[in-house]
């Protein structure tokens, strides 16, 4: 059937986005031809957080997410450490990567095994000669997989129980570390939970030493992995990459942004920067919240968050979403793995990136190397604990000031933009990474990164039309409970 | 044997409870629903049915064809802004999503609120309670939420509000199992309609820092070791739930982790009135003694034990790991 006018149609409730989201879209010639994702759960943090005590905020804003809780924690941390001017200590610091490691690892597993590999045991795959397997393996909450993953992520999380009580929603994160000093012997518990989820990730995920994944330099090594491990789930999933072009699904315009992943001594993990087509800084002056397109009282200019305000206001008729439009020197940026990895330089990724840009398959490759790339650097930092070292030190709330904190969460960018006055919060701002990938359009009607990637997608009357949206929606892991909070 | 269907819905909350439940050990919660022969109809995080698939499920529901066991909410349920329940409209249709959460409350044999959002309105309801958030039978410590406070199901259980921020994955588990069971009774539910397999204990139990409790050895730092309760806000002595019996991630809680308890498994935990990590005091004295204890007494035997405090105690409370051993008289490191 062919359609003259374009057509409009909603769709929702979409699941295995944690939280909530509709997609508004326009077909025209059997193609997507404009989209507009709307967030629709409206909570208030912003507001609940005017007038409290500093501190408070670290009780409040883990609650906002609690697949991102530890992420929160340690932004609003952070804020608060620098309106202090206060340095975490180094015990602090390598348990704070520690813990924040173990939620992204998590989360990265809980993407791929639960959220988004599901899909592909749908019945509009029946035809597919891989099929019946994937079905066995992946399909949700009955797949094989779920049998070997569950136990494990859940094993690996262990670490949240000894470094921070609990997963999610902790107080260990502090200013100025963290509150649970680690004894010799526990080093070598920690090294075993660590060790034990490595074996996981290399006998069920890969295939092979986390080492080997890590060294994969071009699409080239990654096909010959591919073809040497076939029976592993990470190579299941590049098969089918390549079957259904993932490759050519859901792209953006290349624009990536991180605030820098994990800090080691005058460094991160994994470096911050922007990227359009080459490496540039990135200087968080630059970002500006538009609220043109949102349900949100706007009587001004895009405003840098420390000056923002999220007033809600569902009488806005310009406004589609409770999302508001960051953008970064008004441009539109991508953030997740997918964007660390480019920017710090991963030679696999950005190889894949130099050739086929930022689409679902390179979305959900990132996301596995980096399992690869974390395990290692976390047996180091438990090395590096020093038993009888300080993990945590106090300073008090300025009277008058004001902090931010930037982290790398699972999925992409977070940031805390914290005013001080009195020693109360005048004003709390948090821009989420969901919020930068599925945010609305600006005043210039730009659309967000999402609303892009679905453009140009085929829309036939099929149901494999309706799995591709569902590919390219959760290729960026989105989280909705963040994105508006 | 038929099975017990649930449907599990996220309102206004943060999903750290669904998040939680995967956490469960020995077994799993996938593998644990299926030993009790709970069917888990439709769940936001774990189905693959999305929109229409879901709606369709829905109206089935709610059309009578297909019975609904249990209902479980995680979330707040979210009346905002004046009653409309813009706040939060189900996706994919303009409804709100208060209206589908009280027509399943009417189509299920039970409702569970799963968390102190689904429960009281909890986290969401803070401050101001922009969001005009509320729980499904409470709001905060007041009966009456969503559905009046004399509303029962059809087999005169009211909500069962497995509160806790988030719940512990084995109090969803396990009262999901006893309900399908048809094991719990209104006798089994505290006052504010929690089960009380785990609220007849109180934080405190089972606690690591007892000892330093007895001893009034407190910690005034954030790693110190002493008991938290006279200077860093710990609720544990009056909070209700067995986190120090059953543990979190393997071996965790929060005063393990050296945080102190914010009582969350209880009403309006999240307005304390004062800073959550710093204990309100009146000429020195912490206000909110245990509930159960003349204030008096509590005070007499603190002084007393104060007074008695051993050595090791003393130092150790003050330090981030055990300077004096038990049976050493002097520090060690």
């Amino acid at each position: 059937m062919t359609e003259k006018s374009p057509t409009r149609r909603i769709l929702g409730p979409f699941n295995r986005v944690e939280g909530d989201l509709e997609v508004n879209i326009e077909v025209d010639q059997q193609k997507i031809s404009r989209a507009w994702v709307n967030a629709p759960l409206f909570r208030g943090y912003e507001q609940i957080l005017h007038g409290k005590d500093p501190r408070d905020s670290l009780i409040y804003t883990p609650r906002i997410c609690g697949i991102c809780s530890v992420s929160q924690s340690v932004a609003a941390a952070q804020a608060i450490a620098s309106a202090q001017g206060l340095k975490p200590t180094q015990n602090g610091q390598l348990a704070t990567n520690l813990i924040l490691a173990a939620e992204n690892l998590a989360d990265h597993l809980t993407h791929f095994y639960l959220f988004f590999m599901p899909d592909f045991a749908r019945e509009c795959y029946r035809d597919k000669a891989w099929f019946n397997d994937i079905t066995f393996r992946f399909k949700a909450q009955t797949g094989s997989s779920t049998r070997d993953v569950l136990p494990a992520r859940a094993a690996f999380l262990h670490m949240t129980g000894i470094l921070a009580g609990k997963w999610p929603h902790s107080l260990a994160l502090q200013p100025g570390g963290t509150t649970r000093p680690v004894e010799s012997l526990e080093r070598i518990r920690l090294l075993g939970t660590i060790t034990a989820f490595r074996h996981f990730l290399q006998e069920v995920l890969f295939g092979a030493e986390l080492e080997q994944v890590a060294a994969l330099s071009s699409e080239e090594d990654l096909l010959q992995f591919v073809d040497q491990h076939n029976q592993h789930d990470f190579a299941q999933f590049i098969s089918i990459a390549q079957d259904l072009n993932l490759n050519r699904q859901g792209k953006t315009n290349g624009n990536f942004m991180s605030y820098g992943a994990y800090p080691e001594d005058d460094h991160f993990l994994f470096n911050a920067g922007t990227w359009h087509q080459q490496l540039q800084t990135f200087n968080p002056d630059d970002i500006r919240e538009d609220i043109s397109h949102s349900w949100v009282n706007s009587i001004a200019s895009p405003k840098h968050p420390f000056q923002g305000s999220t007033i809600p206001d569902s009488d806005e008729t310009s406004g589609y979403s409770w999302c508001k439009a960051p953008r970064l020197n008004q441009q539109v940026m991508e953030v997740g793995a997918i964007s660390r990895q480019v920017i710090s330089g991963h030679p696999l990724i950005r190889d894949l990136v130099d050739k086929t840009g930022a689409n679902v398959q390179n979305r959900v490759i990132s996301r596995l190397l980096e399992l690869a790339l974390v395990i290692p650097a976390m047996e180091q930092w438990v090395k590096q604990i020093q038993p009888g070292q300080d993990f945590c030190q106090e300073s008090i709330i300025p009277r008058e000031a004001q902090g931010a904190g930037l982290v790398e969460a699972a999925r992409g960018s977070l940031g805390h933009w914290l005013r001080i006055k009195n020693g109360r919060i005048l004003n709390y701002q948090i821009i989420a990474p969901t919020t930068w990938n599925f945010s609305p359009r600006d005043s210039s009607e730009q659309p967000g990164a999402l609303e892009l990637a679905l453009q140009g997608t085929e829309m036939g009357d099929d149901q494999s039309s309706a799995a591709m949206i569902q590919h390219i929606i959760r290729s960026f892991d989105p989280c909705m409970v963040c994105t508006v909070h | 044997m038929k099975p017990f269907n649930i449907l599990w819905i996220q309102s206004g909350g943060c999903g750290g409870c669904s998040i939680s439940v995967l956490n469960a050990e020995l077994p799993d919660f996938f593998s644990s629903l299926k030993h009790n022969n709970i069917n888990l109809l439709w769940h936001p995080s774990f189905s693959e049915a999305c929109g229409q698939d879901f709606l369709a499920l829905l109206e089935k529901i709610e059309s009578g064809q297909l019975l609904l066991d249990a209902f479980c909410l995680e979330g707040s349920v979210m009346m905002g802004p004046q009653g409309s329940g813009r706040f939060h409209l189900l996706s994919g249709t303009r409804r709100p999503m208060f209206d589908v959460i009280k027509s399943l409350t009417e189509k299920a044999r039970h409702t569970l609120a799963i968390g102190s959002c689904a429960a009281f309105g909890g986290i969401t309801m803070s401050g101001p309670n922009p969001g005009e958030a509320t729980g499904l039978q409470f709001e905060g410590q007041i009966a009456g939420g969503l559905l009046e406070s004399s509303w029962l199901d059809t087999s005169r259980l009211p909500v069962i509000n497995i509160a806790g921020c988030p719940v512990h994955p084995n109090w969803v588990i396990e009262t999901l199992s006893q309900l399908a069971q048809g094991e719990i009774n209104p006798a089994q539910l505290d006052s504010f309609n929690r089960p009380r397999s785990y609220t007849k204990h109180l934080v405190h139990h089972g606690c690591p820092r007892n000892e330093y409790y007895e001893f009034k050895a407190s910690a005034k730092r954030p790693t110190d070791l002493g008991c938290m309760m006279e200077n860093r806000g710990c609720l544990g002595t009056q909070a209700r739930a067995d986190c120090n019996i059953r543990l979190w991630n393997g071996e965790g809680s929060c005063l393990r982790g050296g945080f102190t308890c914010i009582n969350c498994t209880a009403p309006e935990f999240e307005e304390p009135g004062h800073c959550f990590t710093e204990t309100p005091k009146i000429a020195g004295i912490p206000i909110g003694l245990p509930t159960d204890m003349p204030k008096a007494w509590f005070v007499a035997l603190s002084s007393l034990a104060k007074a008695a405090t051993p050595k090791r105690l003393k130092v150790n409370s003050e330090s981030d790991h055990i300077r004096i051993s038990p049976g050493m008289h002097e520090e060690e490191t």
